[in-house]
């Protein structure tokens, strides 16, 4: 029975030494400590906040950039290949014009060599010409020593030349 | 580990003196008293044993810590040390009266200092009202100095560092700190009343924990019995009823006091209820505190006399591990029960202070 009842100098004293703990802790420690906690779960709960907009943003960034990527590869390839027909055009009318040009060199090259072979004819006609009437002078006055063989030369010539 | 093993030796070695003192007083009966010494080291002391040896003159001697005596008599207080008490078979003047300590009970005498006691053997001597340091106000004291010592260093070390995360011993009282205020304050007290009753909940945890951690340090600074007191436990649970019924919503002395709808004739029935019941809420948190600390104090008490019972050193291991099983056991149920405490007070006031009807 003594352990179950209560002792007023044991109460008196603990309810003194808990009352005032209660007030220093109140007052002193769990003021700072309770600030201190909560700042920190703020603190981090803001930072859980920014890292989450900050991994959006960058998750947005990351899709614009792919955006900008195909935008550009495609740009490149319908470069490319523009670039690619204009010069099989370039090549395909230098081609042309190069083909006319020649067949309009050969043309003018085939008529000069026509004109001047034409040319040597008539010279090399005439320059037969001139060596037949010399040859037929120089003949002529051998033959025409003679009057009566003249004639008959004479005749016989004329009868081939209207016979040409 | 090597703390538990000097733990025991110094248990088993502080007993072992003092059963050689029991049994040389008690040599005719042969026997060991095990409920005298074991109600010695649950109940409360004027002075604070320390250690009894014999010294190499074969003197016994009895190491302890004088504590002061505080008496009210005569409308005034008297101090004394209680060596006067314990060292003299002479009764001390207190005014016109005489005053002698027994059994840690002060009587008032006459100048001889004798005892009277009826036919039944109870006292009949006028006590004294008692003030005094006791073992177990010495003990409070002593949590209260730790307390502080580790609430005020760590507020200093928040308020120098505040964000950084906590490292040495705020990184042991944070987590508790953050549990009282999350698991029992807000888990149980509605809306923003919660955040007014953490400095009490925690004040009441760490109160009755710190006490039951020095109570189960067998050897000088610790080892009272104080979170086993019933004096302790029942100023603990006036606090709690103060701060649950002071606190009242008027919905729960609405609800108290009126029971509403509830027929009229069990009104008569269910408002006595609820009345006890205001009561009761405390009382148990008294009882069930009380019980638990004695309880596992008298356990280990018990299990190391069963060496001194059997006169067996043989039976030592076993004692020895059964008591080092239940000083596990103690560890938890000093934290258990701080919990229980704060957990229970939280719920009542949160009870009590919720606007909603039940």
């Amino acid at each position: 029975m003594e352990l179950l009842t209560p002792n007023p100098g044991l109460v008196f004293w603990t309810t003194l030494t808990f009352i005032l703990l209660l007030l220093v802790l109140r007052k002193y420690a769990l003021p700072s400590i309770m600030r201190a906690l909560k700042v920190r779960e703020e603190t981090i709960s803001f930072a859980l906040e920014d890292a989450k907009r900050a991994r959006e943003e960058v998750e947005h960034l990351e899709q614009k950039k792919n955006k900008v990527l195909e935008d550009a590869r495609k740009e490149r390839d319908a470069i490319l290949a523009e670039a690619r027909e204009l010069k099989n055009r370039i090549i395909e009318e230098a081609q042309a014009a190069a083909r006319e040009e020649g067949r309009k060199l050969m043309e003018k090259v085939n008529a000069d060599i026509k004109k001047q072979k034409e040319e040597a004819l008539f010279e090399i006609r005439d320059a037969i010409g001139q060596l037949s009437l010399e040859i037929a002078e120089k003949v002529l006055k051998e033959e025409l020593a003679d009057r009566e063989k003249q004639k008959k030369v004479i005749n016989t010539y004329l009868n081939q030349m209207n016979l040409n | 580990m090597k703390f538990f093993i000097v733990i025991f030796l110094l248990l088993v070695g502080s007993f072992s003196v003092q059963s050689e003192e029991m049994t040389s007083s008690d040599e005719n009966e042969g026997s060991f008293d095990v409920i005298g010494l074991v109600m010695e080291h649950i109940t409360d002391a004027h002075q604070w044993h320390v250690l009894d040896y014999t010294n190499r003159h074969g003197q016994r001697v009895h190491l302890t810590v004088p504590l002061p005596v505080i008496l009210w008599h005569e409308g005034k207080f008297w101090f004394f040390s209680s060596d006067r008490f314990y060292h003299s078979s002479e009764p001390v003047a207190l005014g016109n009266d005489f005053v002698v300590l027994h059994d840690e009970r002060f009587y008032l005498t006459d100048f001889d200092g004798t005892i009277h006691t009826d036919k039944e053997g109870h006292i009949v001597n006028a006590s004294v009202a008692d003030f005094s340091i006791t073992q177990n106000v010495a003990s409070m004291f002593l949590s209260v100095a730790l307390i502080l010592w580790m609430f005020l260093s760590a507020a200093r070390n928040y308020a120098r560092y505040g964000m950084a995360p906590p490292k040495g011993f705020r990184a042991v009282l944070e987590p508790i700190i953050l549990f009282v205020r999350d698991d029992i304050a807000r888990a149980q007290i509605p809306g923003e009343k919660a955040d007014k009753f953490v400095p009490f909940l925690i004040t009441v945890f760490f109160f009755i924990w710190i006490n039951n951690l020095i109570g189960i340090v067998p050897f000088f600074p610790g080892g009272s019995n104080l979170s086993g007191n019933i004096s302790f436990t029942a100023t603990l649970a006036v606090c709690a009823f103060l701060a649950i019924n002071l606190f009242g919503s008027k919905s729960y002395w609405k609800h108290t006091f009126t029971a509403p709808g509830i027929p009229f004739p069990v009104k008569f029935i269910l408002v006595p209820l609820e009345i006890i019941g205001m009561f009761t809420k405390p009382f148990a948190l008294m009882i069930r505190l009380f019980a638990n600390i004695t309880a596992g104090h008298i356990i280990i008490l018990s299990l190391i006399s069963i060496i001194f019972i059997l006169k067996s050193l043989y039976i030592a291991p076993m004692s020895v591990a059964l008591s080092l099983i239940m000083y596990l056991l103690e560890l938890l149920v000093a934290v258990l029960q701080a919990y229980i405490f704060s957990l229970l007070t939280a719920l009542f006031i949160g009870m009590s202070t919720s606007k909603s009807e039940h």
